[in-house]
């Protein structure tokens, strides 16, 4: 009886000594060297795996940040420059600061305002429809409201809005990974700066039909009168092939250019409601406010 | 036991409602949309100006290149504006607007030509006129014929095939064309065999147009070089590879053309129209378009100019039915739908097909319950339920291999699904992103 017991663990602990040789010679044999920083680089980038940076995946990206000299033209634009400050320090190298990114729709051809004029009946895929014909709509350039965006956006920071039929993106979620700028058949949607407030001024439009067909095919398309390039005091406005164009880099977000628009189609977004000028006397307002100062 | 090509193949109601109308002139269209890109490969590049006075049959865009095509005025007029219209692709494409001189008597010729037999041109002549004279293939796919015709030397060449098979349900327009002019598409048939050096041609007619058949046999009795085969009715038989399988019993191999296998095919269209550029000097500025549909009681088929507007042609038939959903340009298998009346009828058009309601819509999708329905009508041997679950999961490498890149897009696996899944929809879209793939690899 004890015999058997004591076979079975002489038994055993030889497999397992045995076992440990050979895993321990094959380690040191095959051992391959691998860059401690790479894995310390890619605990500090976000896991999110999105792509958003050029390479597939944060791992790829931690080891590019640590093969490659100057990283200033590398960025993860999910992390930001705060995670992007981190990888600098840990590696020691110089990276380059750059505006943080939001994504932006540039079409606001809601049911509304851009009525259907065919039924589109297939799969719902903004890819398949744009390859079949140019959408339900008259106008060939503006969404599909397929949706698209939404299904790639790994941040859940887009969804369709049921009233207009339009993707709408979620600032405060969105990373601007840049995942549905590719996904987009038309390409709509556009990265563009994002100020402290969130405030853009952008044209929310990409028809360059001529005026009348593109008036047409929606109310709120941009007809190309240039209005808005004769008013930017900047010279911020470009007009290509019937459509403005406002140069982020270039615009004080002044918004001369959305108070000319006739067709509504510069969107301005988050800023505070316009004053409405008064005229009542000032001594009226003074009162009003020592009545706000007792109320508080 | 007729003859037909062994794998696959589906045999769809023929509604061949057109088949006993005889081909009518359309008349003179007031405004003509001729696109510049009627073909396969390169659109071509204009070279009128507004306000220029054309005649008909004038060179308006010049072929921009090998594979492309010159576009010849249909009618003489007047440039009236060079603008973007919608156009077949369902998108809007640059076209020549041009208004009919209504004064103009070459507008109002008759084409009915007399019979003209002789071939008096070279071989070489032949194939740079066939160039110069806008001919693409007529059944359809609008590829350009002198690109076919372009055999390299010592190239082993020894059929010429007519496709005489119109397969596509509804469709007439080559029926009718075969039992019209069939004296002259022989003609136009030993035109080519003249500029080919070929001496064996075989016409593929269907079984259903027995009264082509009959002609084409009579004619052909004492011509040793020029035989009829009479086919099976079933689709897509008109497919090249799936006729030169079904008439030689010769495998095209795959990515290949039926030149590799010594045969060259040709559309009946295409050979009238050959026939018309040679013998009469005429350019391809008309061709035969069935309009039909179950609920229009004036369908027929007519001679219709390129560019004339799709309203046009259903106001000649009395007008769009009560309750019409959709309208198709070409059959019902490979036609696509178009955008508004406003499309102008192309090189390609062969047929324009008015669906009422309860016909147009398409099933609500389902899933895929293995049946294996798609594989065995596939006339490409391929399997279009694998190929669609990985161009719709975006495993396009995967997609390439399993060879989606050989599917003629005839859309039997979609007309036969028990689940109505849209096989051909991501399929079609599968091809689009492999061949992108494809060419940025090399």
């Amino acid at each position: 009886m004890s015999e058997s017991v004591l076979y079975s663990v002489f038994l055993l602990v030889s497999l397992g000594s045995i076992a440990a040789i050979v895993l321990y010679v094959v380690s040191k044999k095959f051992y391959v060297y691998e860059d401690p920083l790479i894995a310390e680089v890619e605990d500090l980038l976000p896991a999110a795996n999105c792509a958003g940076c050029g390479s597939p995946g944060c791992k790829s990206f931690a080891e590019k940040l640590v093969a490659t000299e100057d990283i200033s033209n590398l960025f993860c634009p999910v992390g930001g420059n705060d995670v992007m400050k981190l990888v600098a320090e840990v590696l020691g190298k110089e990276v380059a600061e750059k505006d943080p990114t939001l994504a932006v729709v540039r079409c606001q051809g809601g049911c509304d305002v851009r009525p259907k004029t065919t039924e589109y009946q297939g799969p719902r895929s903004c890819a398949i429809s744009a390859m079949i014909y140019s959408g339900e709509t008259d106008c060939q350039y503006g969404c599909l409201g397929d949706g698209d965006c939404v299904t790639v956006c790994k941040f859940d920071a887009m969804y369709m809005d049921e009233a207009t039929g339009l993707p709408v993106v979620i600032s405060d979620k969105c990373t601007s990974c840049g995942a549905c700028v590719e996904a987009c058949p038309r390409d709509i949607i556009e990265m563009r700066p994002k100020n402290k407030r969130d405030l853009k001024v952008f044209v929310g439009c990409l028809n360059e039909d001529k005026a009348g067909i593109a008036k047409k095919a929606c109310d709120v398309a941009c007809i190309g009168c240039s209005k808005c390039q004769d008013i930017c005091p900047k010279d911020a406005v470009t007009m290509i092939n019937n459509l403005a164009y406002i140069d982020p880099a270039i615009c004080t977000l002044c918004r001369k250019c959305v108070e000319v628009c006739p067709t509504h189609s510069i969107i301005e977004t988050n800023f505070p409601p316009k004053k409405v000028k008064k005229e009542t006397p000032k001594v009226e307002a003074k009162v009003e406010s020592e009545n706000i100062k007792t109320d508080a | 036991m007729l003859k037909t090509f062994p794998k696959g193949g589906i045999h769809p109601p023929e509604n061949k409602l057109t088949s006993a109308k005889s081909i009518k002139k359309m008349p003179v269209p007031k405004m003509v949309y001729v696109p510049i890109s009627q073909h396969i490969g390169i659109p071509s590049e204009i070279i009128v100006n507004v306000k220029d006075k054309v005649e008909i049959g004038q060179v308006i865009a010049k072929s921009g290149g090998f594979v492309s095509s010159n576009v010849h005025s249909p009618v003489a007029g007047v440039v009236t504006k060079l603008d973007k219209i919608i156009d077949t692709s369902g998108y809007k494409k640059q076209c020549i607007v041009i208004r009919t001189d209504a004064k103009n008597e070459s507008n109002f010729e008759e084409i009915d030509y007399p019979l003209k037999k002789d071939i008096t041109m070279e071989p070489k002549d032949i194939l740079q006129r066939i160039n110069d004279y806008g001919i693409v293939g007529l059944g359809g796919a609008t590829f350009p014929s002198h690109v076919k015709l372009s055999v390299k030397e010592g190239t082993v060449l020894d059929h010429l095939i007519i496709n005489g098979v119109e397969c596509e349900p509804y469709l007439t327009a080559d029926h009718r064309l075969m039992l019209e002019k069939a004296e002259e598409i022989l003609v136009g048939i030993k035109i080519l065999m003249h500029a080919l050096h070929i001496d064996k041609a075989i016409i593929g007619i269907e079984n259903n147009k027995k009264d082509a058949i009959d002609i084409f046999k009579k004619l052909t009795v004492n011509d040793s070089g020029i035989k009829v085969a009479a086919l099976q009715v079933k689709y897509p038989q008109g497919g090249e590879k799936q006729l030169v399988r079904a008439i030689l019993n010769r495998e095209v191999p795959k990515n290949g053309l039926p030149l590799d296998v010594g045969v060259i095919v040709h559309n009946v269209g295409t050979i009238f129209a050959i026939y018309q550029a040679i013998q009469h000097n005429k350019p391809l500025i008309e061709r035969v378009v069935t309009v039909t549909g179950k609920k229009l009681e004036n369908a027929s088929n007519y001679w219709v100019k390129i560019g004339t507007p799709i309203s046009d042609l259903v106001n000649e038939v009395g007008g769009l039915p009560e309750g019409t959903r959709k309208i198709v340009n070409g059959g019902p298998m490979m036609g696509k739908a178009i955008k508004n009346l406003d499309v102008p009828v192309t090189k390609g058009t062969s047929g324009i097909l008015v669906i009422s309601e309860d016909e147009a819509s398409r099933g609500e999708p389902k899933n895929c319950i293995r049946c294996g329905e798609c594989v065995e009508v596939c006339p490409m041997g391929l399997e279009p339920h694998l190929l669609m679950n990985l161009s719709e999961k975006g495993m396009y490498e995967k997609a390439g291999s399993e060879d989606i890149m050989t599917c003629i897009e005839c859309g039997s696996c979609s007309y036969v699904c028990p689940s109505h899944r849209p096989l051909l929809d991501y399929i079609r879209f599968g091809k689009t992103i492999v061949k992108k793939l494809n060419t940025v690899k090399n």
